[in-house]
């Protein structure tokens, strides 16, 4: 399946679904306990990454806490 | 109405027709907040003190150490040991004689935090650790002040503003805060110096715009700034239905700190 991950086209090859929690995995993802996943536009639940399946031309982006800014 | 030296000073406000002297009255008359006197806070003071901002409050407990004066360029060599909002007020004063510079030489915590927004149109977080970014952001969306996200890493940098209850909030995309020690700080992982300059002028330019009431917000949005790609990315952020504080059915309805976050005072021992 071809997705788009974070903006860029991204080809995952001999599946035609996969989970959240599949994905994170397939594509080592940093930090993969503390990224937000959004999905097509709506943040997902951490609690169904195993769950919620990505498909064929799904958009995805991964977005990562930034702490700093005073010190 | 304006004296002759105010139309003088603004000038270059006054020529652009979505300021003249009505929005600069309006700049006149805003007040926005600035938590954290550093490397996003200061480019912030320094811009809103020029532009005309009429009532700036700085909240930080900080004294200026050597090692903030590669980025935090309201604080110069000479000021080493000085209050930093002592040291940012009075460079925003030599810039601006005629603004009001409100400092509170504490740290923000559930405790205060409200009766310190209270008197301000506008927030910037400018804040270098998760404890008071998720405070800020809860005791914004509570009280209904928009402010200004950001944070900071390395080379990176991520900045979306929140209008309350008509916009994503910090908590719509993150639900809560990360473990200590899972996420590195700036004074683990480095920060490149001009990297808050950008996104705290950013977070100023939301400010201006929000006391001018013209152009778009970036609310609903989150902007991804990477430096050495010079690449900025904006990712929508649709309100989350299960936000734990502007959601459905919300979780959180009173401040608390988040006491297993990391705060002013982990850092302060690294």
């Amino acid at each position: 399946m071809n997705l788009t991950v974070n903006g860029k086209k991204a080809a995952i090859a001999d599946k035609e679904s996969l989970s959240i929690s599949g994905l994170l995995d397939e594509l080592n993802v940093a930090d993969p306990l503390y990224v937000t996943v959004e999905l097509n536009g709506d943040i997902m639940e951490r609690i169904n990454f195993d769950n919620i399946m990505v498909r064929d031309g799904d958009e995805i982006e991964f977005l990562y806490f930034m702490g700093g800014g005073r010190g | 109405m304006l004296t002759d030296e105010q139309i003088e000073r603004y000038q270059r406000h006054i020529a652009l027709k979505e300021v003249g002297g009505k929005g600069q009255r309006k700049l006149l008359d805003g007040r926005v907040l600035i938590i954290g006197a550093g490397g996003l806070g200061a480019p912030a003071a320094l811009y809103l003190a020029a532009a005309g901002v009429g009532t700036i409050g700085l909240a930080d407990a900080d004294v200026v150490d050597l090692t903030n004066l590669q980025r935090q360029v309201i604080h110069f060599t000479p000021d080493i040991g000085k209050a930093k909002v002592v040291s940012a007020r009075e460079k925003m004063a030599a810039i601006n004689p005629e603004i009001k510079v409100n400092t509170y030489q504490e740290w923000v915590h559930a405790g205060n935090i409200t009766g310190i927004i209270r008197d301000y149109d506008f927030v910037i977080d400018g804040t270098d650790n998760f404890a008071a970014k998720f405070l800020i952001n809860d005791a914004c969306v509570l009280a209904g002040i928009p402010y200004s996200h950001a944070g900071i890493l390395r080379f990176d940098g991520q900045t979306i503003t929140v209008r309350p209850g008509e916009s994503a909030c910090y908590r719509c995309i993150f639900p809560s805060p990360p473990p200590k020690d899972a996420i590195p700080t700036c004074s683990q992982a480095g920060v490149i110096g001009v990297l808050p300059g950008v996104l705290g002028l950013i977070q100023a330019t939301e400010a201006v715009k929000f006391l001018l009431g013209k152009g778009d917000l970036l609310t609903g949005r989150l902007l991804i700034y990477n430096a050495l790609q010079m690449s900025f990315d904006v990712i929508q952020i649709k309100k989350n239905p299960k936000c734990p504080i502007c959601g459905e059915t919300p979780s959180i309805k009173e401040l608390k700190d988040e006491v297993d976050a990391v705060t002013h005072c982990d850092l302060e021992k690294k």
